[in-house]
């Protein structure tokens, strides 16, 4: 079970940032295949993103699998909607959906 | 311990009506697979729940015994 602060501090850092991915390490350092996948894709089509990395909170790491419904890391959000982990994310960019999202949220340029 | 493919197929199998599932090797070391699940019940549901229904499928293994599974979701 998670605790509430830490369910309220998930909800906070996708509510207040518009795209904002959940991975273990940093953009700059992925620990992860997984992650760095997710990173490399968002750093590609350029948009702005925030990263939370799980390894430092083993609180968040395992909280954000409850608050998701979702067992793996990384996890994707844009506009405080869960858009998936990596398998979603990858497939999504081949087909040119991900960069659509993002242009339908004003999040790159259209 | 890592788990078997006709382990994960039978699951899943189980798990979601008149599933079709094949699991392919991705590293030849019985423990990365990919998962390519094919049901009409994933009809009208966005990725997310397609994914959702299969992990719910492995009763909790995903994440754990089961670190690495790929997963592609589709319609017959």
């Amino acid at each position: 079970m998670t605790d509430a602060a830490t369910l309220d501090a998930i909800k906070k850092a996708v509510t207040e940032n518009d795209v904002v991915v959940f991975m273990k390490g940093t953009p700059t350092f992925p620990q992860c295949g997984f992650s760095s996948v997710v990173a490399q894709v968002l750093n590609h089509i350029g948009v702005e993103y925030a990263a939370v990395n799980v390894l430092d909170d083993m609180d968040v790491r395992e909280g954000i699998k409850e608050y998701s419904d979702w067992p793996t890391i990384p996890q994707l959000y844009v506009k405080g909607e869960f858009i998936g982990g990596c398998d979603i994310i990858k497939e999504m960019f081949e087909a040119g959906e991900l960069q659509q999202l993002f242009k339908d949220q004003g999040l790159v340029e259209a | 311990m890592p788990m078997k493919a006709d382990d994960i197929t039978a699951l899943i199998k189980e798990g979601i009506e008149d599933a079709e599932v094949e699991i392919i090797d991705l590293a030849g070391d019985g423990d990365h697979y990919k998962a390519v699940v094919t049901s009409p019940v994933f009809e009208g549901m966005n990725r997310v729940k397609q994914h959702q229904l299969v992990y719910a499928s492995l009763k909790g293994r995903m994440g754990g015994e089961l670190h690495a599974l790929a997963l592609e979701t589709r319609t017959p």
